[in-house]
This record gives C-alpha cells, sequence and structure tokens, in this order.
C-alpha cells in the first residue's frame, strides 16, 4: 500500500534505532510522551519500545478520545436513549466503554435501545433523512482530526432544513490538554511525539506557545513504525542540544498553518466551551468546543436538556493516572485480570488506541529483545 | 480514533463533494467538502469518509531519502 510500506521497512528500522542507541547519552534519562493512542498502538504493535535503548522510556499520553470522554458523559448518552424515542448514532469505539454500575451503550441496546453504530457523519445525515418521523442523535467525540466532520454534519443539516437530527458534542482540543500535562510537571516528560492526523488539521505552528513555554521539544511524527523511529531520533537530538522546537517529520501531510477550510468550518459552528471534564485529567478550560447559538436547533444537550452525571470510576482502576503519563497499564492491579478487551473496566482497555488494550493485545507476554518488523 | 489511511483518488463529483478512492484495492466514496482542488490520481488521507489533507509526494520522498544517512550503520 503506497505510503505505508515504505515506512515499515524492518531494516531501516533496525539501523534507525541503532543510531539512537549510539547517540543517546548513556548518562541521562529520555521520557518522551507519545500524545497520541495512534503511536501508543503503533508503538506496541511493531514492538518498536524494544529497539530503544535502556534510558529512553515512551509515556503514553491522554490522546484517546473515548479513553478520556468520562463515564458521566456516556451516562447522559445511556439515560437520553431509554428516556426518549430517538436513534442514538454513534463511532464503533464508544458502544463498550463502560459508564457507571458497569452499564454500557452496547448494553443499553441490547436492553431495547435504538442505538446504531456509524463509520461516518454523513451515516447519521443518510439515517435522519430516512427516518424523518424519528429524532436522530449523533454522540459525537474525538480531538481536531473528527471535528470538522463533524462541523460539515451540521453545516449539511441546516441547508437540507434536517430538523430531526442533532449533535451530542463531545469534541476536545489537543493543545489546552498538552500544555496542563507539561504544566503539572507530573509525567517528568524530556520530549513529546505531537500527534499526526490532529496536526493535518491545525498545522504545527499550533505548538509553538507550548514548546516555548516549557521548554520542551516536540516533533509531529506519522503513525508509521518508521516515522515514529525518525522522530524520536529527531527528539533524541533536540534534547542532546538543548533545543526546544516544533520539528516536523509527517511533512507528507502536515503543514505549518494547517487545513485552512477545515480549521474555518469548526470556526463556523463550533465555539470555546468554557469548563470541559476530562477522565484523569480533572476539568480544564477551552479544552472542548460547543455548538455556536445560532446552531442550536442541532445542539442534543440543548434539545433535550440534557444535564452533566457524576459516575464514580470503578475502584481499583488506575485509568486516570495512566492518561497522566504517571503508571504504566501494568501497574494496574485489574490489568489482564479482570479487566481485559473483551470485558473492559477501564476506559483505556476498550479502544485499540488506548494504552491498556496495546499493552494487553501485543506487549502481555514480551521477554524484551524482541520486535515485530 | 484519529487513525486515517492514504487512499488514491479514482473520480470526483465536484457538484456533490464526494470522490471515489481506491483503498489498498477497496473502492469508496468519500466526501470532499474538507478539502478544495483534489484532483484524480492524488493520494489523500481518509478519517470517517472524509478526506483530510492531501498527501505531498515531494514531501514523501524527502523524509525517505533521510533514511539514506543510515547507510552504513549497522543494526
Amino acid at each position: 500500500m503506497k505510503y505505508v510500506d515504505e515506512f515499515r521497512d524492518g531494516d531501516k528500522a533496525r539501523r534507525l534505532a541503532e543510531l539512537i542507541r549510539t547517540e543517546v547519552n548513556p548518562e541521562r534519562e529520555y521520557r518522551l510522551m507519545e500524545f497520541c493512542g495512534g503511536h501508543t498502538h503503533a508503538i506496541f504493535r511493531f514492538g518498536i519500545h524494544d529497539l530503544m535503548p535502556e534510558n529512553l522510556k515512551y509515556v503514553h499520553g491522554p490522546g484517546c478520545p473515548v479513553c478520556v470522554l468520562p463515564a458521566g458523559r456516556i451516562e447522559a448518552a445511556i439515560e437520553l436513549a431509554e428516556a426518549e424515542d430517538i436513534i442514538l448514532c454513534t463511532y464503533a469505539d464508544l458502544m463498550r466503554v463502560p459508564a457507571g454500575r458497569g452499564d454500557s451503550l452496547n448494553r443499553a441496546r441490547a436492553r431495547g435501545s435504538d442505538i446504531r453504530m456509524i463509520y461516518s457523519s454523513t451515516d447519521a445525515l443518510a439515517i435522519a433523512r430516512a427516518n424523518p418521523e424519528r429524532q436522530v442523535v449523533f454522540f459525537a467525540i474525538g480531538f481536531e482530526t473528527t471535528t470538522p466532520p463533524t462541523a460539515a454534519a451540521i453545516q449539511i443539516a441546516e441547508k437540507e432544513g434536517l430538523s430531526n437530527f442533532s449533535v451530542y458534542c463531545n469534541h476536545v482540543l489537543t493543545p489546552p490538554a498538552m500544555r496542563h500535562l507539561l504544566s503539572s510537571g507530573e509525567a517528568h516528560i524530556h520530549g513529546i511525539l505531537g500527534p499526526s492526523h490532529v496536526s493535518t488539521i491545525i498545522g504545527s505552528q499550533a505548538y509553538a506557545g507550548c514548546c516555548n513555554d516549557y521548554q520542551v521539544p516536540l516533533v509531529i511524527a506519522g503513525f508509521e513504525p518508521l516515522d515514529v523511529i525518525q522522530s524520536t531520533l529527531m527528539l533524541v537530538r533536540q534534547i542532546n542540544e538543548g533545543r526546544f522546537e516544533v520539528e516536523n517529520q509527517y511533512s507528507r501531510a502536515v503543514s505549518q498553518t494547517g487545513n485552512r477550510k477545515a480549521q474555518a468550518l469548526m470556526q463556523a459552528i463550533f465555539e470555546p466551551r468554557a469548563m470541559f471534564e476530562w477522565r484523569g485529567l480533572g476539568g480544564l478550560p477551552d479544552s472542548a468546543v460547543q455548538i455556536k447559538a445560532a446552531f442550536h436547533a442541532f445542539d442534543a444537550e440543548k434539545r433535550f436538556g440534557m444535564q452533566a452525571i457524576d459516575v464514580a470510576d470503578i475502584r481499583g482502576c488506575i485509568c486516570p493516572a495512566v492518561l497522566r503519563g504517571v503508571s504504566d497499564p501494568v501497574d494496574c492491579k485489574l490489568f489482564g485480570s479482570i479487566c481485559t478487551p473483551e470485558q473492559p473496566k477501564g476506559a483505556c482497555m476498550v479502544s485499540s488506541e488506548g494504552a491498556c488494550a496495546a499493552q494487553y493485545s501485543y506487549g502481555r507476554y514480551r521477554l524484551g529483545g524482541k520486535s515485530e518488523i | 480514533m484519529c487513525l486515517a489511511v492514504p487512499a488514491r483518488v479514482e473520480s470526483l463529483d465536484r457538484a456533490a463533494s464526494t470522490a471515489v478512492v481506491n483503498l489498498d484495492g477497496i473502492s469508496k466514496e468519500v466526501s470532499t467538502l474538507l478539502l478544495d482542488d483534489v484532483a484524480v490520481g492524488d493520494y489523500v488521507l481518509i478519517h470517517v469518509g472524509y478526506a483530510l489533507e492531501r498527501i505531498d509526494p515531494e514531501e514523501a520522498e524527502k523524509t525517505l531519502t533521510m533514511f539514506d544517512e543510515l547507510k552504513g550503520v549497522e543494526p
């Protein structure tokens, strides 16, 4: 597959890793946070961490939308689906995320609610067109990558006058979360592997302030294994030279300014949300978006008067610490025992991009020194 | 969640802002609402049914030639 296979060359990967081993300073530690779950998945799937020297550690970040969505937001959607005669549409990842008392959208569907998995926001629009007598709610989640497609759906719904379509908006923003992690300092991060596809939208310049303020280097990295390893080398060099710049390894898809058309569309439909609760990180100001007043007719929270629900996380689950980069999945007593991808107790075990699911799927039986590429 | 896959644009319907792309042998219709000036033959990144960005072939080549510095490095 073009633009995939050539970035998965095992021989080049091993040579790049050797270069990293010769360039790291053995006297110091390198803690590199991969913000994105896509990178976490690639690091485990291709065994990249096993190619790295002992003193270089990948720290998993909060860049997995289903992992950071608080259980209360899912609980509110379940309540809505059970109270009203609606069709609730959402991306597949969200179906199994634990809400309160072991409940999930999947279980609510089994009890009889009309909850449908969709691939695209355009599918939700098609369902609304086909069911004019029923209300269709799109439970939308995701970072800046997934936000423009939701904005596009709202714009289309307005143009077509689709009055039975609305969006339960849970879109969050990358830079504020990154700032929060760096300002707390608890993960002791020396460098950041920056998001691939979030950056295609927001552009590389979006991180400049963050790098300057916290004096931490960032390299925007593609999701393929050679991208991740090359970006790691670029970070090692910045750290060795005491630089803290934004560098762009994924230049084949990311520009300095990003996708302006997508940005304009997001700005037309959404505005910053004063406060949004993140699982693990707590309430963060201006870290999410909400639908502008001009489009309130398409805002499910307004249309149905949805209220925030407070749900306690399951006892013993350390997802919040994993999402902040201060704990490893294997530090959790539930990991691999009662919490598995088949029966997830915590959100990080649900999505394949969650740190716990990635570690369980690819790293459970690690003996060290083994790589899959 | 933020996964996006490269696909080749096979045909365009400019009025509907859609394209048919070839995803490793599979044909799929996607929205081009987020991209201006898409052309047949372009490679684009597909995410949740939308083309997010064009892949720049020259930049991809540049990244690949950076691996040339590996000549002489023995794993």
